[in-house]
């Protein structure tokens, strides 16, 4: 089967991820093995899952996201998901999956700024104790 | 009214195949961008659940009307094992496969109407209606 790869692009020290086409199963678990090992290959610090372009989140992809983002605190890298449209907000609700614990922001520009503002308490603190 | 359509399924590619069809369909019959997306999740949980358990079935979507009211049928349908138990598979958080234990409860939430019945190692046809606000 041909698995479509999600193209995961470095700017600093965040990966960036727009997702463009409806994931089916096996691209969905392909895009998590891609960018865990992306977070490894070049120690980012933060991670942005945009889904503008996402009309529906069903419970696979919303446990896949779920995972991603524990997997990825695990490797010290911190997932912004951004660009959840009204009606996918909705649905994940309504189906029961609320994703606590996923930071989100409105948008690309907003999940970003998020990342910066975290990295720069991150450097805030480090001083403080060290 | 648009013609009953139906997708097979038999592969992960098969749901989104569904749901999409499910979404065209209700975008037809004048259902809101919101409707839009629960009747789209709610084939996706289904179709879903047709590929886990029972490896091959079908969805069949059309439009019905009923005292004025206009709305969507979602038929699902496998040859599958069947549920054991209803009230448990009903049960938030209940899985027996890999998934979050969310797809018929999850579903049910974002429909209107949802009748399921099934026999154990002969099938389970699951229907569900939306019907479109007025």
């Amino acid at each position: 089967m041909n698995s479509l790869r999600i193209p995961i692009l470095k700017v600093g020290d965040v990966l960036i991820a727009s997702i463009q086409v409806a994931l089916h199963d096996a691209s969905a678990v392909q895009f998590k093995d891609d960018l865990l090992q992306k977070i490894h290959d070049t120690k980012a610090r933060g991670v942005i899952i945009d889904l503008t372009a996402i009309d529906v989140v069903d419970s696979f992809i919303g446990r896949m996201i779920a995972d991603i983002a524990a997997m990825s605190g695990l490797m010290g890298a911190r997932v912004v998901l951004t660009g959840l449209q009204p009606a996918v907000a909705i649905t994940l609700v309504e189906l029961g999956l609320e994703l606590t614990g996923v930071l989100t922001a409105l948008n690309l520009e907003k999940g970003l700024a998020m990342m910066q503002s975290q990295a720069d308490q991150t450097e805030e603190n480090s001083d403080a104790t060290g | 009214m648009p013609q009953a359509k139906a997708a097979v399924i038999r592969s992960d590619l098969d749901i989104v195949i569904a749901r999409t069809l499910a979404r065209d369909t209700a975008k037809e019959l004048g259902f809101g961008a919101i409707d839009q997306a629960r009747i789209a999740t709610a084939v996706s949980e289904l179709a879903r659940n047709i590929f886990l358990y029972a490896g091959t079935g079908s969805v069949t979507v059309r439009g019905i009307e009923q005292n004025a009211r206009k709305g969507i049928e979602i038929v699902c349908e496998d040859q599958g094992p069947g549920i054991a138990d209803i009230e448990l598979a009903m049960r938030d958080g209940y899985t027996t496969s890999r998934g979050m234990g969310m797809g018929l409860p999850g579903a049910k939430r974002l429909m209107d109407e949802f009748v399921i019945e099934t026999q154990q190692n002969v099938g389970t046809t699951i229907t569900c209606r939306k019907w479109r606000a007025s």
